[in-house]
């Protein structure tokens, strides 16, 4: 039984590499506005243009900072690639309501969307935060990235720009 | 008849690879940790020599379907876990639908009703926490404002699944939009139930073998206010060993205001819950089988030594109210400096109910007093400062500072202890080297006259962004009333990230202690020795 559930998952991860050059898209799960509404994720828009989603938390340093970063220089990235954030922020009843009120003190211009119960973290392969993708105008995941050090938003800044040359 | 089940799962994950359609995508964790002897801290051997926990999530989409499994191994569990989780398996695979607003799952699923007083299903990992259903569960949209759950499951206890059957059914309408109101104000109305099914054979009380619980909640919405509140009920379960009089009913509210504007956010938040554990078999302990999640109403703290003495929520019976202000001050002036200042001020405090629990009641009948501060036993307070500045382009510095009283006694269910009264105070600093070269500096003091006495914590990290990382920390407990217990937790860690991978090596003691998120805690025993972590997405 175990071993063949073992071969099982060996033939799968083999078929997953030949995969690899396979598009991949948001998944159709609903997550929350800070107005309350629900809204599907596979439904986020930017004509065409990048978006990043940076999954976070109010308890996560690295998460704020990068964030933080990012916001000093964010209407920078914008004019020149039209990029847009959106923040996924995935406190549970303990903290999300602490979300709306910390975004608006800290100025961020992201787009925040709720994810409680860790649904939308879930369907996108997400085990710890900070974790942030980069989709490219087709709205296909074409980067990825775990953790933040100082310093980490250049890199994601020239992946955004090698989609809009 | 797993076999077939885990075959089912996998078939069109095969199908797939073949026609080349749909996508696959998961993600992966291992964890390895040696344990070696090391009696100044209390640290035991292993017989394995080495524990190993890893997870291995895959899941497949084709248009609205999806299908996903999980496969665990624990060979055999670290030692921060609980050792019931044994072997390997697939404990969690499921297959899922959604078309014209109709969604349904059956297999395993993780559901959330209101803010979960009745009904949250959830992992967290990091704790050892996966309480799964394993059943059917249908979503269903018949109109734009309007969301209706079911399900009818089991829920999971490690490689096992609860005796009880849970029930549960959850409405939420969002007036504005099911009535096309054009207002500035939004209301939203939720209201569930949930039920347990479990045979009782006790010979000497009539034991109600299904239990209900109800909860209701409104949240209202305008401009930069924004208000939830939610009541949750328990019919009479009685729990345990049955030496208590536990015969009584449970009851929570919880109640949260916030308000904000740009540089500006404040939030309110109080609490009262009595006999609220709620579980998927009555004779469950522990953190087993549990149904409901109530969390912390306390500031969960990022840095070591503010979180030394984590609060944990008492389903049982408290109050609590916590106060957070999140402020900016603009940049261009004195206080503000080149770049803005941001200070976040937090207060809570919890205690216990006016007469006690209700479960702790010979008389049926008693009611705790609904709100009563003074006088009542102190469980957690906590009074925090955080400020965060940039000073120029190369440096940024955190500095909190902290008092805390904790009552050990009964967060951690310990007797001679009392309340810890402690101050901290967190310095944090970041100096960027160089494009890509940074280096982060720590440093914490806990000052306490009770318990272990005082603490104090250094951490250095080197960061290549975006691919490495270096770091040393020493937690000293340079204060301990015994000498021999004046200890040094050293750590040294190594990190490489490549995209979603991620790599770390790391040496060092762990000290003994509570290790908590979102206010569910677990005791971590003490250990000396080498982790290795890998972890992956694709």
């Amino acid at each position: 039984m175990q071993k063949q559930i073992l071969t099982l998952l060996v033939v799968l991860l083999a078929t997953i590499f030949s995969f690899s050059q396979d598009v991949r898209k948001l998944p159709n799960i609903e997550v929350k506005t800070l107005k309350g509404d629900a809204f599907n994720i596979s439904e986020l828009d930017n004509d065409g243009k990048p978006i990043v989603i940076s999954f976070w938390a109010t308890w996560c340093k690295p998460c704020k900072k990068e964030l933080n970063n990012i916001s000093e220089v964010y209407e920078d990235w914008q004019e020149e690639t039209g990029v847009k954030l959106v923040a996924v922020s995935i406190d549970d009843s303990r903290s999300m309501s602490k979300v709306a009120p910390y975004i608006n003190s800290s100025d961020w211009e992201y787009e925040v969307y709720l994810d409680p119960n860790a649904d939308l973290k879930r369907a996108m392969g997400v085990s710890t935060v900070p974790h942030t993708f980069l989709l490219n105008g087709k709205k296909e995941i074409v980067w990825q990235h775990r953790g933040y050090f100082e310093g980490d938003e250049q890199e994601l800044y020239e992946k955004i720009i090698e989609l809009v040359k | 008849m797993r076999k077939i089940i885990v075959f089912l799962f996998v078939l069109p994950l095969l199908g797939a690879a073949q026609n080349n359609s749909g996508e696959i995508h998961g993600d992966f964790d291992l964890s390895l940790q040696t344990y070696k002897e090391d009696k100044s801290i209390g640290a035991l051997p292993v017989d394995e020599i080495m524990l190993n926990n890893a997870y291995l999530n895959i899941l497949y989409t084709k248009g609205n379907f999806t299908v996903g499994v999980r496969y665990e191994s624990y060979l055999n569990a670290l030692k921060d876990f609980d050792p019931r989780y044994n072997g390997n398996g697939i404990p969690y695979r499921f297959a899922q639908y959604n078309k014209d607003g109709l969604d349904i799952t059956a297999g395993s699923f993780y559901e959330q009703f209101g803010s979960g007083l009745i009904l949250r299903s959830y992992e967290e990992k990091t704790l050892g926490i996966d309480n799964a259903m394993d059943g059917v569960r249908l979503r269903y949209r018949p109109l734009k404002g309007v969301n209706l759950k079911t399900f009818i499951g089991k829920e999971r206890k490690f490689f096992e699944y609860s005796k009880g059957i849970v029930r549960g059914a959850d409405a939420e309408i969002n007036i504005n939009d099911a009535l096309n109101l054009d207002l500035n104000t939004k209301t939203i109305i939720g209201g569930s139930v949930v039920s347990r099914f479990q045979n009782s054979t006790n010979p000497n009380f009539n034991i109600p073998e299904n239990v209900a619980a109800f909860a209701g909640r409104m949240n209202i919405i305008s401009g930069g206010l924004n208000w939830y509140s939610e009541y949750a009920y328990k019919i009479n379960d009685p729990i345990g060993s049955l030496t208590e009089n536990n015969y009584a009913s449970g009851n929570a509210i919880t109640s949260n205001l916030t308000y904000s504007q740009r540089g500006i956010g404040i939030s309110l938040e109080a609490h009262r819950v009595d006999n609220m554990v709620f579980r998927a078999d009555r004779d469950a302990v522990g953190k087993d089988l549990l149904l409901n999640y109530i969390p912390a109403i306390s500031k969960q703290h990022a840095y070591t030594l503010i979180s030394l003495y984590p609060y944990a929520t008492q389903p049982s019976g408290e109050a609590g109210f916590q106060v957070d202000i999140f402020y900016k001050i603009k940049k261009g002036n004195w206080l503000g400096g080149k770049y803005g200042t941001k200070i976040d001020v937090n207060f809570s405090r919890i205690n216990a109910l006016n007469g006690g629990p209700s479960y702790l009641s010979d008389d049926i009948k008693h009611e705790p007093m609904l709100v009563s501060l003074k006088g009542e036993e102190l469980y957690y307070k906590d009074f925090n400062i955080e400020i965060n500045r940039k000073i120029n382009k190369k440096v940024r510095v955190a500095a909190v500072l902290a008092k805390q009283s904790y009552n050990k006694d009964v967060v951690q269910q310990q007797t001679g202890y009392g309340i810890i009264e402690s101050d901290i105070a967190v310095l944090e600093v970041i100096y960027k080297i160089k494009k890509g070269h940074s280096i982060r500096v720590e440093l914490q003091k806990l000052k306490t006259e009770q318990d272990d006495g005082d603490w104090s914590m250094g951490l250095a990290e080197y960061t290549i962004s975006p691919h490495w990382f270096f770091s040393v920390q020493d937690l000293y407990n340079w204060g301990n009333k015994n000498l021999d217990k004046q200890l040094h937790y050293f750590n040294a860690n190594i990190g490489f990230i490549k995209g979603a991978n991620r790599f770390t090596i790391g040496y060092g003691k762990k000290r003994e202690g509570i290790f908590c998120v979102g206010g569910v805690c677990k005791t971590v025993p003490s250990s000396n020795g080498l982790t290795l972590s890998i972890s992956s997405s694709f």
